[in-house]
C-alpha cells in the first residue's frame, strides 16, 4: 500500500435548519492510502453519505457548513474544505470520481452515453472529439459492456439499471481518478445485478489500483472488497479497523449489532433475528454521552455521561466504547459475531 | 486519562427510550408559514398587498369626493393636500378614482380566481379520479377550449353583453379555469398512485373519503399557489381591455382606463399616469413574489 | 379440502394494455396456495410481477384471468358488503415508508382510519385502541399526534403495520416491507412481523426481492421470474436443495458477511440482464441467462411439476 491519498481530520458538518442545527457529521477522521478500499458502514442518517458528499463538496452551503477545525487533505496538497467552487471543478471528475446510488438520475437523459463520457474526458484532457469518443468506447468495454461501439450512441433510457450503473462507473473512471467514491452503488439494483456490479468494481480496482471509498449498509458487499472499514454511528466513527478486525474481532456493541442483524444461512427460523432495538438519535439534539447508549445492551452509567474517546486495540484497530476501559466489566463478543459464525 | 470512579462502570438501568422524537412538532401549515416568514420578498409582497387592499376598501369611503362627480372648476389640478393625486380633466379626484379602480381590479381578480378555483378543481378532480374514458373526453374538451383565443372571445362577449365588469369576468372565467383544471388533474394523477391512497382503498374507504381525506389535502398547497398567479393575470386582462377601451368605461374607474386616460396627458401632467401605474405594478409584482414564496413554502418536495 | 388453505391462487393472470397495442403480461398463470397461519414468501427481481400479484390478490387491480379464492370464496366476484368484509380480513403493508403514509395526517389518524371506516370503535375506545396498537409495534402514545415525516424509515414501516392491524385482519400481504430499510432495521421489522404472527395467528404473503431475509421469515417460498413461478418449496428445502437454476443463482448472489467465506466461495451469477417483460423470451423465460440452456428451452415452456412432495419447479432439466 502506498502513500495517503486522502486524510480526513476531525471533519464536522452541520445543517442549519429552522429549529436549530443538525450536526450530521461530528468529528470524523480517517486516512485512505493509494490502492486501498475503505468501506464506511452504518445505518441511514449516520452521516456516511454526508461525509462522502462533503469530500466531493457536493452539498450546497447553506444549509450545510463545514465547521472550523475540519480538514480534508487530498493527495497531500489540496485542502478541500477551503477550496472554492472553481478550484473544486478542477478536482472533481479529474482526480476524484463519484458513483451514485441511482444511475438514472445521475445521467443526463438528453445526451448519448458516449457524448457524456467524452465530454467528461475533454473537460480535463486535451483530446480531439474522435479520440475522446474512442476512449469512451474503451471505457465501456472496460466496464464489461459488449459492442461498446454501438452502445456509445445509445441514450440512458435505452439501457437497463445495471447497464446504467456500468456507464456511471465508466464515467467516473474517465480521467483515471486517484480516488473513487461509491455511495451505495448497488442498493438500487436487483440482487443478481448487484453481484455483477460488485465483481466489476473489484476487478477495476485491482486493474487500475484506484483508491475507493465504498459507502454501504450491506456488510456482504464490504466483506467482498474492502481493505479497511470504519463504522459510523450518529455522525461519529465508533470503530475502525482492517477487514479482519471488524469482521472477526469487533469491539463495539454497535458493530456487533450490525453483524448480528444479517440473517445467517443456518439461522433457526423459529428464533428471532438479532436486531438493534430502537432508532438512531436525531442529530438535531445529539444525546449527552455515547450516542449509542440508549440502544446498547451493555450501557453503563459512564456511557450516559461522557462520550468515549477511541481506545486502541491494535495499531490499525480502535473502538470508541467504554467497555474497553480497564475498569469496565469484561463483556465477551456475543454469539453470531466473529470467525465461523456464517459457516 | 483522568481517573473515573469505578462505580460508573456498573451496567446501568435502561432509562432512555430510543424511540423518542426530540424535534418540535409542526403541522403542514405551521411549517409553511414558518418558511414563508423567512422569505423577505414574499413577506414584502404580502404586506404591500394587505396595504393596497386596505386602501382600496377604505380610501374611497373616507374621501370627501366620490369617483364620478365632476368639479369643473377644479380641473387638471396637480397633487396637493386637497387632492393627493391631483384631479383629471373633468375635475374628478384622482386619489378616490385610483383606489376605486384598485378595488374594481382586485374584485375582478378575486372573482375570476374563485370561479377558476371551483370549476378548475372540480373538473380536474373528476377527470383524474375517474380516469379512463371520462378523462379522455374531458381532456379533449379542455384542448378545444384552450385553442380559443381569449381576447377574441372577450371582444365577442362584450359586443353581445355590452362592456363592463360582468362581461370581463365571464370572458375570463370561460377560459381561465382550464389551466387550473390541468394542474389539479396532473397533481391528482400523481397522488392517486401513491401508496397511502392504495392503503386507504385496501382499508375499504369509499371514494368520498379518499377524495376528502387523502387527495384534496395533498393538492391544496399547489392550488393556493396557482391562485396567487391567476389573480394578477385576471387583473392584467381587465386592465388591458380597459386600456384599449373595451373594458370598464368611464366614469367608472379601473386601473386600466385610468392608465389609458393618463397616457393621453403624459407630457403635461405626468402624475395622471404615474399613480395608477405604480399601484398597478405593485399589485402585479406583489402577487408574483408572494406566489413564488408560497410555492417554495408549500412545495412538499422541499419539505425536510 | 384436505388442508386448511386460506388462499388459493388458480392460474392468475394480470395483463396491462399499453399504448400501441402492446400487452404487458405482468403475471402470467400463477398457481399456489397459502395455508392458514403460515408465511408464504414470494421472491423475484424487478419486473417479475411479484408486486402485481399481491395487488391483484387484494383487488387493487382486477385480474385478467384466473381465480383467487380467499377462505373458499372467489375474491373477484365479491361486491358490496362481502367486499367490505374482505377488506377487514385481508390487509396490506406497503413498500415505501415515505409514500405509504399520508403526509397531511397525524399518525393517530392514519392508524384510526380503518377503525373509522369499519365503525369498530369510537371516542375514547378508539383512542385507547390506537395507543395500544402503537405500543404493539414498539412506539408509544406520544407519537399519535406527530406527522409521518418526523419518523425514521423503520418507525414509519411499523406505523404502516399498525394501520393494517387496526382492523384485526387474518391475512396480511406485505409488499416488500423491508426493501427500503437498513439491514439492522430490517431485522427489527421482520421480528415484529413474527411476533405479531405468533400472537394473532396471522397468515402472511411476504413479497421481497432478495432471499436473505425471506428465507428466514417464510415457511414456504415461491420464486418468480418474468411473470411466472419457477419454483415453490419449503424454505428449508429451497435453501438446501434449490432445483431451478434461477433459484440457485439468487441464493448464490446473496453476499455473506464473512470475508474468508465470501472470497472463497464459487458463485453462479447469471450473466446479462433481465429481459423486458414486454418482450419475454420464447419458451422458458430464464433461458437467455441460464448456464444450462438447451435448444428445448427456447421451444417450449417447461411444465411446473411436483419434483418431490411439496417441491415444485419448472425446468427441462428435471
Amino acid at each position: 500500500m502506498g502513500k495517503p491519498i486522502l486524510e480526513v481530520n476531525n471533519l464536522r458538518v452541520s445543517f442549519k435548519m429552522y429549529a436549530g442545527e443538525v450536526q450530521a457529521v461530528r468529528g470524523v477522521s480517517f486516512t485512505i492510502n493509494k490502492g486501498e478500499v475503505l468501506a464506511i458502514v452504518g445505518e441511514s442518517g449516520c452521516g456516511k453519505s454526508v461525509t462522502a458528499q462533503t469530500i466531493m463538496r457536493l452539498i450546497p452551503s447553506p444549509p450545510s457548513y463545514i465547521k472550523e477545525g475540519s480538514s480534508i487533505l487530498f493527495d497531500g496538497k489540496h485542502e478541500i474544505s477551503k477550496m472554492s467552487e472553481r478550484q473544486m471543478e478542477q478536482v472533481r471528475g479529474a482526480e476524484m470520481g463519484m458513483i451514485f446510488q441511482d444511475p438514472m438520475t445521475s445521467l443526463n437523459p438528453t445526451m448519448t452515453v458516449g457524448a457524456q463520457i467524452s465530454e467528461g474526458i475533454r473537460k480535463h484532457q486535451k483530446l480531439s472529439k474522435d479520440a475522446a469518443l474512442k476512449r469512451a468506447a474503451e471505457l465501456l468495454t472496460l466496464v464489461g459492456m459488449s459492442n461498446a461501439d454501438e452502445r456509445i450512441h445509445q441514450y440512458p433510457h435505452e439501457l437497463s439499471g445495471g447497464m446504467r450503473q456500468r456507464v456511471m462507473i465508466a464515467l467516473s473512471l474517465a480521467c483515471n481518478p486517484k480516488l473513487l467514491i461509491a455511495d451505495e452503488p448497488t442498493t438500487a439494483l436487483d440482487v443478481t445485478i448487484q453481484a455483477q456490479i460488485i465483481d466489476l468494481l473489484r476487478d477495476i480496482q485491482q486493474k487500475t489500483d484506484t483508491s475507493i471509498i465504498l459507502i454501504t449498509h450491506d456488510l456482504g458487499v464490504v466483506a467482498e472488497m474492502a481493505h479497511k472499514i470504519i463504522v459510523m454511528y450518529a455522525g461519529k466513527v465508533v470503530e475502525r479497523g482492517t477487514l479482519n478486525d471488524i469482521f472477526y474481532n469487533p469491539r463495539h456493541p454497535y458493530t456487533w449489532g450490525l453483524l448480528r442483524s444479517v440473517p445467517r444461512l443456518d439461522s433457526d427460523r423459529n428464533n428471532d433475528l438479532d436486531s438493534i432495538p430502537g432508532t438512531p438519535p436525531d442529530l438535531y439534539a445529539p444525546p449527552v454521552g455515547c450516542a449509542f447508549a440508549a440502544r446498547c445492551p451493555y450501557a453503563m452509567q459512564i456511557c450516559k455521561e461522557v462520550d468515549p474517546e477511541h481506545f486502541e486495540v491494535s495499531a490499525d484497530h480502535s473502538s470508541a466504547c467504554w467497555l474497553l476501559h480497564p475498569d469496565a466489566p469484561k463483556v465477551d463478543m456475543p454469539v453470531g459475531v466473529g470467525r465461523g459464525s456464517h459457516g | 486519562m483522568e481517573s473515573i470512579s469505578k462505580d460508573k462502570f456498573q451496567l446501568a438501568e435502561k432509562t432512555t427510550n430510543a424511540e423518542t422524537i426530540v424535534r418540535p412538532s409542526l403541522t403542514y401549515w405551521q411549517d409553511a408559514w414558518r418558511r414563508l416568514r423567512t422569505n423577505k420578498m414574499a413577506m414584502t409582497g404580502l404586506v404591500i398587498l394587505i396595504l393596497l387592499s386596505v386602501l382600496a376598501i377604505f380610501a374611497p369611503m373616507f374621501s370627501k369626493f366620490d369617483y364620478e362627480t365632476q368639479y369643473l372648476k377644479d380641473i387638471d389640478l396637480k397633487p396637493s393636500w386637497a387632492h393627493f393625486f391631483g384631479t383629471d380633466d373633468f375635475g374628478r379626484d384622482l386619489w378616490t378614482r385610483v383606489w376605486w379602480g384598485t378595488r374594481i381590479s382586485l374584485f375582478i381578480g378575486l372573482v375570476a380566481a374563485l370561479i377558476d378555483l371551483i370549476v378548475g378543481v372540480l373538473y380536474g378532480g373528476i377527470s383524474a379520479y375517474f380516469g379512463g374514458k371520462v378523462d379522455s373526453v374531458m381532456q379533449r374538451i379542455i384542448e378545444i377550449i384552450y385553442s380559443i383565443p381569449l381576447l377574441l372571445l372577450a371582444i365577442i362577449l362584450i359586443v353581445f353583453l355590452g362592456p363592463g365588469m360582468k362581461s370581463i369576468i365571464i370572458a375570463y372565467a370561460l377560459t381561465g379555469w382550464v389551466g387550473m383544471a390541468r394542474l389539479v388533474r396532473g397533481q391528482l394523477l400523481l397522488v392517486k398512485e401513491q401508496e397511502f391512497v392504495l392503503a386507504a382503498r385496501t382499508l375499504g374507504a369509499k371514494p368520498a373519503r379518499i377524495i376528502l381525506q387523502h387527495l384534496i389535502p395533498n393538492v391544496i398547497g399547489l392550488v393556493i399557489v396557482q391562485i396567487t398567479f391567476i389573480v394578477p393575470s385576471a387583473i392584467f386582462f381587465e386592465s388591458f381591455l380597459s386600456f384599449i377601451g373595451v373594458g370598464i368605461r368611464p366614469p367608472m374607474a379601473s386601473l386600466g382606463n385610468l392608465i389609458n386616460d393618463g397616457a393621453q396627458y403624459m407630457r403635461y401632467q405626468p402624475h395622471r399616469i404615474i399613480f395608477p401605474t405604480i399601484v398597478f405594478s405593485l399589485i402585479l409584482l406583489s402577487f408574483n413574489v408572494l406566489g413564488d414564496g408560497l410555492r417554495d413554502a408549500l412545495d412538499p418536495k422541499m419539505r425536510k | 379440502m384436505a388442508e386448511d388453505n386460506i388462499l388459493e391462487v388458480k392460474n392468475l393472470q394480470k395483463h396491462f394494455n399499453l399504448s400501441g397495442d402492446r400487452v404487458l403480461k405482468a403475471v402470467d398463470g400463477l398457481n399456489f396456495t397459502i395455508k392458514r397461519g403460515e408465511t408464504f414468501g414470494l421472491v423475484g427481481e424487478s419486473g417479475c410481477g411479484k408486486s402485481t400479484t399481491g395487488r391483484t390478490i387484494i383487488r387493487l387491480y382486477e385480474a385478467t384471468g384466473g381465480q383467487v379464492l380467499f377462505n373458499g370464496e372467489d375474491v373477484q366476484k365479491m361486491s358490496g358488503d362481502a367486499r367490505k368484509k374482505f377488506y377487514r380480513d385481508m390487509q396490506m403493508v406497503f413498500q415505501d415508508p415515505y409514500a405509504s403514509l399520508n403526509p397531511r395526517m397525524t399518525v393517530g389518524k392514519i392508524i384510526a382510519e380503518g377503525i373509522e371506516i369499519h365503525g369498530l370503535y369510537s371516542g375514547n375506545q378508539k383512542k385507547e385502541r390506537v395507543n395500544q396498537l402503537l405500543r404493539d409495534v414498539g412506539l408509544s402514545e406520544e407519537h399519535a399526534g406527530r406527522f409521518p415525516h418526523e419518523f425514521s424509515g423503520g418507525q414509519r414501516q411499523r406505523i404502516g403495520i399498525a394501520r393494517a392491524l387496526a382492523i384485526e385482519p387474518q391475512f396480511i400481504i406485505a409488499d416488500e416491507p423491508i426493501s427500503a430499510l437498513d439491514v439492522s432495521v430490517q431485522a427489527q421489522v421482520v421480528n415484529l412481523f413474527k411476533k405479531l404472527q405468533k400472537e394473532r395467528g396471522l397468515t402472511y404473503l411476504f413479497i421481497a426481492h432478495d432471499l436473505a431475509m425471506v428465507k428466514h421469515i417464510s415457511d414456504r417460498i415461491g420464486v418468480m421470474y418474468l411473470g411466472k413461478l419457477v419454483e415453490v418449496a419449503t424454505s428449508d428445502k429451497l435453501n438446501a436443495k434449490p432445483l431451478h437454476p434461477y433459484t440457485q443463482s439468487l441464493l448464490s448472489a446473496i453476499p455473506i458477511p464473512d470475508p474468508d467465506i465470501q472470497k472463497q466461495r464459487k458463485r453462479i451469477i447469471p450473466q446479462g440482464e433481465i429481459p423486458s417483460p414486454l418482450n419475454p423470451p420464447s419458451g422458458c423465460p430464464f433461458r437467455t441467462r441460464c448456464p444450462h440452456a438447451m435448444p428445448e428451452c427456447a421451444a417450449t415452456m417447461p411444465p411446473f411439476k411436483e419434483v418431490e412432495p411439496g417441491h415444485f419447479a419448472a425446468c427441462h432439466l428435471l
